[in-house]
């Protein structure tokens, strides 16, 4: 079986390697790319320039806050493209704005998690996202 | 939105798989309410308040069969993630169809998840207290308090 395809769409540093950490000891073999920011991951789901040879996430875990370009507008971009929508977005953020939670389900994120500050309540949530969506969600065939 | 006062509609025809539900969630109960409708005809009234629903509490979640008499799911759920005054509510696709063309519509429709009924007792428990918790733990939902 193949490994189950993630990109994470973080421009933090420390919250990249504490989610790298998180998917480590998930029992699902997976395989995690990163994009830094919103241009970034665009590029890795289009396939274009460094990102030619990207495979097709099944999951992408995406930050609101990025450099560039906007997760709000990554979001509304693979939900409005035919050919990308059908990939399941989880947002994963800091902010506790319930102008940003009602938003991005009107732009149909496919779940809307918070970040703990909290070292263990952080990889207590990248556990539970990686079990919920890895091991009991059936994800679209290809 | 506190766990505790989270409301749950499950759209499910089958009698048996309704019992199940309701006695696996309970066990937990995370979610302050759970109502019950039949059909997706009785799912759309329940969900705009029409008739005898006019009092129905909006859900934060919807549990949605696709195999439905009347008004089946996956029209419930176009109908759902279409509507401005709706689609924010997270829609968990809970069917027997492991058919990739389902799958790909109920995506396409922008269900928040699908997922497949596991047939084995156990693993139907375990796969009902996983989406409760993370539903109601794990994910934030919207405030469903701008309802028209």
């Amino acid at each position: 079986m193949r490994p189950v395809e993630i990109l994470l769409v973080e421009d933090n540093p420390g919250d990249v390697r504490l989610t790298i950490e998180g998917l480590q000891e998930a029992r699902v073999y997976n395989n995690l790319h990163v994009a830094q920011d919103g241009i970034e991951a665009l590029g890795f789901l289009h396939r274009e320039g460094l990102h030619s040879e990207a495979p097709r996430p099944d999951l992408i875990l995406l930050d609101l806050n990025l450099p560039r370009k906007d997760g709000r507008e990554v979001l509304a971009e693979i939900k409005a493209d035919v050919g990308l929508r059908r990939i399941p977005v989880i947002v994963l953020t800091t902010s506790q704005d319930e102008e940003d939670i009602l938003k991005t389900y009107d732009l149909h994120a496919n779940c809307y998690v918070t970040k703990p500050l909290d070292f263990e309540q952080f990889m207590h949530v990248v556990q539970s996202v990686e079990d919920f969506w890895l091991s009991v969600v059936t994800f679209p065939p290809e | 939105m506190n766990p505790d006062t989270a409301n749950m509609l499950l759209v499910e025809d089958n009698p048996g798989d309704v019992r199940l539900i309701v006695e696996t969630l309970e066990e937990n109960k995370l979610y302050n309410t759970l109502n019950v409708v039949s059909n997706g005809v009785e799912a759309l009234a329940y969900l705009r308040r029409e008739d005898r629903f006019a009092d129905a509490t909006r859900p934060d979640l919807i549990l949605l069969d696709l195999n439905l008499p009347r008004k089946d799911g996956r029209e419930v759920l176009a109908e759902i993630k279409t509507d401005e005054s709706l689609r924010q509510i997270p829609v968990v696709v809970l069917t027997t169809s492991s058919q990739p063309q389902d799958i790909l519509a109920c995506y396409d429709q922008h269900a928040n998840c699908y997922i497949t009924k596991p047939l084995d007792f156990d693993q139907f428990v375990r796969v009902m207290h996983s989406i409760e918790s993370f539903w109601f733990t794990i994910v934030k939902l919207p405030d469903g308090q701008q309802d028209g």
